[in-house]
This record gives C-alpha cells, structure tokens and sequence, in this order.
C-alpha cells in the first residue's frame, strides 16, 4: 500500500525550474533516498511535500487523502515530520527541552495550561528515552546551541520522531559530520526502518549511506526524474553514472 | 531541601513586594511610589510576556493600557462608582480591542508587526484626544477618584489609605504574575518559547503559530490592561498620553533594561525607571535624557538587561 504519492509535481521559481513533473510513490515501511547533483531540486521536493511550498501543479496524496494545499502544521498532525538540510533547532534550551517540546505536541498537550504530575512524568520519561536513543544522554541538560553540529542535527532528528510520524522526511542528515557521527545516525536510521518499520524519505550525498540504507533510489537532476529503482539497478543505470555518479 | 538560586530570588522579591510599605519612607521612597513601580512593572512584565517569551515586539502596548486607564475612569465617573467595575470594564475594553487588533496583525513578522502595533494604538490616543466632551481631551479625565472596595463584611479603603492601595495593586499584581508563570512553565508556554527560538521548527513540530502568537498577545494585552486600570486608580485621572506611542516605548524599555529574558527583569527595570525618573525628574527637566543615556549604556554594555548579568540563559 502506498503512504505517500506524489504526482507530477513542479515548482517554477519565477523563470528557474527547479522541479519539474516529478513523481513519486512510498510504500508503507519503505526507506526511499534521494540523490542528485547539488542544484537538482531534492530540497524543493521536500519542501513541497512538507508543506514549506506549495507546489505550481500537481498533487500530493497522503494515506489517500489529497494534502497539496494543506498548511505545514496540519501535515504534521497527518504524520509527516521532517529535518532540515540547515539544522533547525531551539538553541537557547536545552536538549532536554528541545525534546520535551516535541513530546508535549505528540501527545496533544500544546493547549494546556498545566499538567497533572502524571501527564509531566510521562512526558520527561519519553523525553529521556528519546534523549538515549539519539546518543544525546551526555548532553541532556546542555544548551543545543552549544553543542557539536552533529550532537544538533541528532537532537533535531529525534525531535522529528518525538511526534511519532508515519512518514520522516531527513534532508542530508549526514551532512557535515565526522566518521563517527555518520555512523551512529546512519545505524539510528537503519533501526528505525528495520525495527519500527518507521517510512523514511531521505536526501542524501553520501553514497555509502544511500546503498546502505535505501530500499529504492530515486535520481534527479536539473528538476527531473532521471532514474528511480533499487541500489542495484541505480548503480548499473548509465545514464545516473554519466549524469551523476561519474562525477563523485 | 536545597534552595535552588531561582527559588531563593523569588522569596526574596515577594518578601520585599510584601512588606514595601513599611519601609520604603526609610528610604527616602514613598508608598504611591512602591505601588507606581508594581503597576508599570506589570504593565512591562506583560509586555514582556510577548517581547522576551514569545519573541514578538509591540510598541503599542499603551493602547491596551490606555484602554485600562480609560475604562476604568470613564466607568467611575459615567457608570458606577465601583472599583471592581471599573476593573472589568478596563479589562474587558482592552481585550476585546486586543482581540480585533490581533487577528488583523498577527501573520506580520518583527519590525512590520511592531509598526502595525504602533499604527493601531495611535487610533486610540487619536479618540481619547478628541473626544472632548466624554474622554476629556488633551486635559484628562479627571473629577473621579477610585472607590472603596466592598468585600462584603468590610470595605477595603483604597481610597483613604496608601498603604490600603498598594495591597491592592499587589493583589493584582500576584495574580497577574503568578498566572503568566504558570503559563510559561506549561506545555503551551514552551510553544511559546519554541516559536521565539525558531519559528520555522516550531511550524514543523505541528505548531499554528500564528494561533498561539495571537493567543500570547491576548494574554500579553490582557494584563497590560490590568496595569492600565491600576494607573488610573494610581493617579486618579486618565491622561491620553498614557495612550501614546512613548508610552509603549517606556514599557519596552523598562523590559529591555531589567532584562527581558528573565522572568522578573521587567520588574527590576520598572523599579530603576521609575526611581531614576522620580529622582532626576525633580532636579532637572530633562529627565527623559538621562534615561535615554541609562538606557544606551545598560543595551551596550549588557545587553541581557541588568538581570541578565546574573542570569545566564538557563537549560531549566
Ligand atoms: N525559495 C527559493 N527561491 C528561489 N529559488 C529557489 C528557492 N529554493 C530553491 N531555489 C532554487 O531551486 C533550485 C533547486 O534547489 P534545491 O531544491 O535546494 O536543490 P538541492 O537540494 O537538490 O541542492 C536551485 O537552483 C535553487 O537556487
Ligand atoms: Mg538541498
């Protein structure tokens, strides 16, 4: 079953074209990368399928129902969390704060004057957890801001998946980390999926990663759909290698 | 138990806030002045409820205040001779005007929404200027004074006793304040929070911000008109400068000054603006320069406010 559709999808910046007629299906408890050159529109497909843009045509379907034109937030309660290619966080709180903040959305609390000691010990609980699962322990009641860059990008992946999406959107997770860091938030991601059969959509430059992780690969370049298909076949694709591989 | 630093401040600010009348004169102060300075610190707390909590300026907040100030004189002298009364209409009167207001304003960002606040509360002062033969015009409005308050087994004399007034001001000023510290150690006040650290994130954490922008700016306004109608009370007259575009930007700056990412900074600059404008104010005209070179030196030289030098931006 198909959770996420998009169909024939563009976006015009004025005259620049920087996605053109793409589409796309995500199977439920897939993990889809997206690749490409620099330039080629991963971050505006993002951007139209979270809602940051709306698109010039097409249309995108959600657990089947059509979410083209809905505001960002209403995509969020529909279950699509995203990260940021640029980290966005809450850097004056700290990570203990950043989290509690997507745990108290998640469980509908984002009204409320006050809660029950019941309802607040849930809430650290989960907090904490999530704190753990993302390597962040050592750093819980540090300020997010004074982290390191891969300490941030690891907070704002797990405040993405402190509001229990069904479909996570990751802009180039990896982006700027060292060895290490790669490595923790790549084998976090493969849990994930494996475990939690969590629907991953994710952008990535790095090549090791993609063929790790990816189910399905699709390719674009210059706004279009050059190739989609397993690692397997993306690897053998010529016209991938001339366009894009080949120049790695 | 251990006293955790932020504990001990806010037992040493009630204590103070408490018993105030009964030695400020030691001081060289008088007891209408502590209550001066716990009327225009709640109006600069609620202020900064939106300015240091939500990360939203409004340098129209008099209007709200004004409204207070209005409500308040124009229900004493009109409609009933009744402190109370007077309260809710104020109130009432600010927020309604603030809800208006709001829904027309809050999709703008930073310096334009600021703008639009200024615009809106200039209308405001604009009515109460002109308005001659209800509002007073440029005079005032005066011939009222603030009424007894009836609590049924005894009149509160507000009116007679200083003193009596300024437990009435910290009544309202407990109140008001405690509920703005709740909120902001509630899940809706992290929201808050989260908008002002980073606006996009929080949209995409499932935040409508410009639903709780708008709903910081009704408590914000809310409160402000509170203080509003505790300055009438304090004066005994309604002034439509208290309505003006300067007014506002008394209040930010008393926020500014204290510091406007603690809690009770607004409080501590409400405190050094009004003493320094009493003090200089009786030794020379020009008091409002002094203030402005306060000002300038406290924004260069710490920018956190005067608070923020104690408090660095905490991770609790
Ligand atoms: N908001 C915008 N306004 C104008 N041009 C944009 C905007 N966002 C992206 N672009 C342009 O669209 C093209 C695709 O950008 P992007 O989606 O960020 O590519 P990628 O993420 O694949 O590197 C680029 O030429 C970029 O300059
Ligand atoms: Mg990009």
């Amino acid at each position: 079953m198909s959770l996420l559709q998009v169909e024939s999808v563009s976006r015009h910046f004025g005259s620049l074209v920087a996605v053109e007629n793409v589409s796309m299906s995500v199977e439920v408890g897939e993990l889809r990368a997206v690749i490409g050159p620099n330039g080629a529109g991963k971050t505006t497909f993002f951007n139209l399928i979270s809602g940051f843009l709306t698109p010039t045509s097409g249309r995108i379907v959600f657990g089947g129902e059509d979410i083209t034109n809905l505001l960002p937030a209403r995509r969020v309660w529909r279950g699509i969390s995203r990260t940021f290619q640029l980290t966005e966080v809450f850097p004056e709180l700290s990570v203990q704060q950043n989290l509690r903040i997507a745990v108290e959305i998640a469980a509908g609390y984002r009204l409320r004057p006050w809660l029950s000691r019941r309802e607040d010990a849930a809430v650290s609980i989960r907090a904490t957890d999530l704190c753990n699962k993302g390597g962040l322990a050592n750093v819980e009641t540090r300020l997010v801001g004074e982290l390191s860059h891969g300490d941030q990008r690891a907070t704002e992946i797990m405040m993405a998946l402190a509001l229990n999406p069904r479909l996570l959107l990751l802009d180039e997770p990896t982006a700027g980390m060292g060895d290490q860091e790669t490595y923790n938030i790549t084998r976090l991601i493969r849990q994930l999926h494996r475990d939690q059969k969590l629907t991953i959509v994710l952008i990535e430059h790095d090549m090791r990663v993609v063929f790790h992780l990816a189910d399905r690969i699709m390719v674009l370049a210059e706004g279009r759909m050059l190739a989609e298909g397993t690692p397997r076949e993306i690897a053998a694709n010529e016209r991938v290698q001339a366009a894009y591989l080949g120049q790695a | 138990m251990e006293m955790s630093p932020k504990r001990g401040a806010n037992i040493l600010i009630w204590a103070v806030l408490l018993t105030m009348p009964y030695w400020i004169n030691w001081i060289g102060g008088y007891t209408s002045l502590g209550s001066r300075v716990m009327v225009l610190a709640l109006a600069a707390m609620s202020l900064n409820f939106l300015l240091g909590f939500t990360g939203v300026l409004s340098f129209g907040h008099a209007a709200y205040f004004g409204l207070g100030v209005y409500g308040m004189g124009l229900t004493i002298k009109y409609l009933v001779p009744s402190t109370v009364a007077g309260t809710a209409v104020g109130v009432v009167a600010g927020a309604a005007a603030a809800a208006v207001i709001g829904l027309l304003i809050v999709r703008l960002r930073g310096i334009y929404f600021a703008m639009a606040t200024i615009a809106f509360g200039q209308v405001f002062y604009f009515i109460a200027y002109r308005w001659n033969t209800v509002t007073g015009g440029d005079d005032g409005l005066s011939g009222w004074h603030r009424q007894p308050i009836d609590l049924g087994f005894a009149a509160w004399d507000i009116l007679g006793s200083d003193r009596a007034f300024y437990y009435w001001v910290l009544v309202c000023f407990a109140g008001a304040t405690g509920i703005m510290a709740a909120l902001l150690h509630s899940p809706f006040g992290r929201t808050l929070l989260a908008i002002r650290e980073n606006e996009r994130r929080a949209r995409f954490l499932g935040i409508p911000v410009d639903r709780h922008i708008w709903l910081s700016w009704m408590i914000s306004c809310f409160f402000v008109s509170l203080a509003g109608t505790l300055y009438a009370l304090l004066n005994n007259f309604a002034d439509p400068h208290d309505l003006r575009w300067d007014q506002s930007g008394d209040f930010v700056i008393m926020a500014v000054l204290g510091g406007m990412r603690a809690f009770w900074g607004p409080l501590i600059g409400a405190a050094i603006f009004v003493v320094l404008q009493d003090y200089v104010s009786s030794q020379t005209q020009n008091w409002m320069s002094f203030i402005g070179l306060f000002f300038v030196l406290v924004v260069v030289f710490f920018p956190r406010g005067v608070l923020g030098i104690l408090h660095r931006p905490s991770s609790r």
